[in-house]
């Protein structure tokens, strides 16, 4: 055995991770729409990424859902075509359209054939900007989005995060559901969704990534094409909020057999000067591996769990830092005991210098992976620019990870963890635990 | 089954039907001496390899009164071996960049690695060992039998869907194993013990009963000679167990499931018929039946959705689906969830309203055309996903199909003809189908 491990070291140590090759270019159409593009002309097919910030955060006082069902509507009939006749039509040239929203963005997925090119662009230009919203649509989205809630508010995991979000934001829109509610949807007009269509899908705001078979000016005049007569601008963004978390424990009756637990605490924002030095931290912490510490002592030391995890939902309004379990009825009382034992333990004491290597080659080793195919790219490439970078941080992002130093993840441990402050919601029947 | 995964609710129920066609890419395969078969799919634009292992041993394969052991056993090989210590492999993985986890179906379990590709080998290593020298403890199966029955508390027992799901296939096999659902059921779960693992291990992993795929930047050159180096040496299993088993019977009265579940938020109605899956040479039934899915419930401009969301307005949604890739007869599904105000029976009467208007209208030419024209185009995305195509040669390979059924199933879908449709549609026989319905205790029928 330990002639092998010597061996793996060594495998570990030589070998370096390997780059992400992409490159990406930034692209200004002729009437000045921004896009970063990578160009891949080995297949005939262009993906394409459209994110308008801002999304469901966008809707107005007294009108919530209206967001969520107007992007529902987008696929649902426009220019000349109604519901049906678009999907036949998207069919018959072999490209595929998405639209949906969050509190973050309205997104909008394309896919389509090279060889298609001029008439896809065409049929996404009338989704985008000429949707019917015809009233026999807009009651059969509606009765969807509504069979939808129904069926969140029975679901253990989407009552957690109701609930965590009320009690962290309160009445900003991260604290209610962006869906809304069965009443605000049921009362949505017509006059509403064309006024949140307006207000979200506007020039200043759209974020775009293009990979595929497609040349610079061709992006340039396809950009123009599809979102140059949209409103150049909308109403503002909502504030930033800080999260309002204490300590403790909110228990949610429900009857099932396995308790659902969302913990958490305030976060800190992508662009702090810690932000990689928590990752590194979340990482050892609970950062989805096997490897993470909630995995190792809640998991496989206890068999308390099938899967436990902590992120970092650094977002556009708010920060916090969170995590999820999920234990039989009688055994989510000593997972959420080891849980904040392990957020005690990392809070006081940080990481190893060798928890902290392992980190840094499993963050660095896993970012080039992740580039892998056109539409996942075109994800990334608006994902970067959602959170402000630049095309250069791909070739960056891996020396960021490796020039956190163990003091860096100390400090950042010392000053985000704040483990009286970490707030559990458990929707279940947990044995033992009751609000507090 | 994955291992783990944090978001996992219902994918099946919604999942269209799964992308048809096979692309052009570059698969090359071959067999080691042991009886190890070998696919290589190559596609050098990103420096990184999916190295995957597929055993032909699924929760079908399991001995009676140990359902769930091809899972456990997934789980458990994550653990110690003799040269390894418990949870080294995933953390080799980690240290190295990588990914890794591991899946169980009724057919086949599949480990499976990414990395960069000059790692292939570590991963080879590190996947032979396992084949045959895992070591575990009493407290391995005690805690990580723990963990299987989390997981199916958190994917089942919290989910009527699921439970739901479950009762309908125990209904539709009366006689075969995917009657019993792959993490098990719960009572044969809390009995697992380090016997029933070590016995299925023993019994069905070994070179003979595997199908490596390794996809990306390789060629098949490099992914030979590694292999005969790490995976050659081990020696074929000469006892291996021929996979027959028990049929299904005519199926001569119609079934019929009532759920009822306070936890139930939306009623629905879900029916299932017994049909036949792909089968190697003779894959046209299958065709038929992969494309009439399409038809009837693939989507906005469906036969279903035309007639029940839109005409009649009696649904909020509708779908169906059927996946060839099995080693026995499988099923083909739908679902239909009542609109507001319509009760389960009035659903299920315009379901089969439906599907007797079908009968007579037939196939629409255009709808045809267009499912034919997603299929070609489908071919090219297709390259786009190197071990989406990985995935594909490992399951047909571990459910009674060859590399040639594989490749030729593109153009055999590409044939079929709106009177093999019409064919297949028979085979949906009311009276040897199961429907079930999902509702609240409360709730009226």
């Amino acid at each position: 055995m330990i002639r092998f491990a010597t061996a793996l070291c060594l495998g570990t140590a030589i070998a370096l991770p390997a780059r992400a090759e992409v490159d990406i270019q930034t692209v200004t159409s002729p009437g000045g729409i921004d896009a970063w593009l990578v160009e891949e002309h080995s297949l005939p097919f262009v993906a394409l990424e459209i994110a308008f910030k801002g999304g469901t955060s966008l809707d107005v006082e007294g009108k919530r859902g209206a967001v969520n069902l107007m992007a529902g509507l987008l696929e649902e009939g426009s220019g000349n075509l109604d519901a049906r006749g678009f999907a036949r039509a998207t069919e018959a040239l072999a490209t595929s359209f998405s639209f949906s929203s969050s509190a973050e963005e309205l997104s909008i997925s394309a896919r389509f054939l090279t060889e298609n090119f001029d008439a896809s662009v065409a049929l996404l230009r009338d989704a985008i900007q000429n949707p019917r919203f015809e009233q026999t649509d807009i009651e059969r989205v509606r009765a969807q989005v509504i069979s939808g809630l129904a069926f969140d508010a029975k679901d253990p995991n989407d009552i957690a995060s109701k609930t965590f979000a009320t009690m962290a934001y309160g009445d900003h829109p991260y604290g209610t559901i962006d869906a809304g509610t069965v009443d605000s949807v049921a009362a949505l007009t017509r006059d509403d969704l064309v006024e949140a269509h307006s207000n979200v899908l506007v020039r200043d705001r759209v974020l775009i990534g293009a990979v595929g078979d497609i040349t610079p000016e061709q992006l340039g005049n396809l950009l123009d094409a599809l979102l140059g007569d949209l409103p150049e601008t909308g109403p503002l963004m909502p504030p930033m909020v800080e999260p309002q978390i204490e300590g403790g424990v909110t228990v949610v009756e429900f009857d099932t057999p396995q308790s659902v637990a969302l913990f958490g605490q305030r976060g800190i924002g992508v662009d702090d000067d810690d932000y990689f030095a928590a990752v590194l931290l979340n990482q050892v912490l609970g950062g989805g591996s096997f490897e993470s510490r909630l995995m190792q002592e809640v998991r496989e030391k206890r068999g308390l769990t099938y899967g436990v995890y902590s992120y970092l939902a650094s977002r556009d309004l708010a920060n916090a830092f969170m995590g999820q379990v999920s234990s039989s009825n009688d055994r989510i009382g000593e997972a959420i005991s080891v849980i904040r034992d392990q957020w005690q333990l990392a809070a006081e004491q940080g990481v190893t210098e060798e928890e902290l290597a392992n980190a840094k080659t499993y963050l660095t080793g896993a970012y080039p992976l992740r580039f892998d195919g056109n539409a996942t790219i075109a994800g990334i490439l608006v994902g970067m620019q959602m959170i402000g970078l630049d095309p250069e941080y791909v070739n960056t992002r891996n020396d960021k990870v490796e020039r956190v130093t163990l003091k860096d993840v100390q400090r950042a441990a010392g000053e985000l963890m704040d483990p009286d402050a970490l707030h559990f919601v458990v929707v279940g029947k947990p044995e033992g635990l009751v609000s507090e | 089954m994955l291992r783990y995964a944090k978001a996992a609710l219902i994918p099946a129920l919604l999942l269209p039907a799964a992308a048809m066609a096979q692309s052009s890419a570059k698969v090359t395969d071959f067999m080691l001496d042991n009886g190890m078969q070998v696919v290589v799919v190559e596609d050098d634009r990103a420096p990184v390899v999916q190295h995957m292992l597929w055993y032909r041993a699924g929760s079908a394969d399991e001995p009676k009164g140990s359902s769930g052991v091809a899972h456990f056993l997934e789980h458990l090989l994550f653990k110690a071996t003799d040269k390894m210590e418990s949870g080294e492999f995933s953390s080799v993985v980690a240290a190295n960049g990588g990914r890794d986890n591991a899946f169980t179906s009724y057919d086949y379990t599949a480990y499976f690695q990414r990395v960069a590709a000059d790692r292939l080998e570590l991963m080879m290593t590190m996947e032979a060992d396992r084949m045959k020298n895992i070591r575990l403890t009493r407290e391995n199966i005690a805690t990580e039998r723990d963990v299987i029955i989390e997981e199916r508390n958190q994917r089942t027992e919290n989910n009527p869907q699921a439970l739901f799901g479950e009762q309908i296939s125990a209904a539709q096999y009366l006689n075969h194993r995917y009657g019993t659902p792959i993490i098990g059921w719960m009572h044969e779960m809390e009995e697992l013990d380090l016997d029933d693992a070590l016995s299925f291990y023993e019994l069905y992993y070994s070179p003979n009963n595997t199908v490596l795929v390794v996809s990306g930047d390789v060629t098949p050159d490099e992914v030979r000679t590694l292999a005969e180096e790490h995976y050659g040496p081990i020696p074929r299993n000469p006892d291996l167990p021929e996979r027959l088993r028990t049929e299904e019977p005519r199926q001569n009265a119609e079934r019929r499931v009532i759920f009822r579940d306070a936890r139930v938020a939306q009623p629905y109605i879900s029916r299932s018929y017994l049909v036949p899956e792909r089968d190697s040479g003779a894959q046209e039934t299958a065709a038929a039946l992969t494309i009439l899915s399409q038809i009837l419930g693939g989507g906005t401009t469906s036969f279903l959705a035309d007639k029940l969301q839109f005409e009649a307005q009696l649904a909020t949604f509708t779908t169906a689906w059927y996946s060839g890739v099995s080693l026995d007869d499988t099923t083909f599904r739908m679902v239909i969830v009542p609109a507001t105000g319509v009760s389960l029976a009035e659903g299920e009467a315009a379901l089969d309203q439906a599907l007797v208007d079908f009968m007579q209208a037939g196939v629409d030419a255009e709808q045809l055309e267009r499912i034919k024209l997603q299929i070609r185009a489908s071919e090219i995305y297709a390259q786009d996903n190197v071990d989406g195509i990985a995935n594909r040669y490992g399951s047909a390979l571990t459910s009674g199909l060859t590399v040639e059924d594989v490749q030729a199933w593109p153009e055999i879908l590409d044939a079929v003809t709106a009177e093999d449709i019409m064919q297949a549609a028979e085979l949906l026989r009311r009276e040897a189908s199961v429907t079930g319905w999902l509702l609240r205790p409360e709730g009226e029928i």
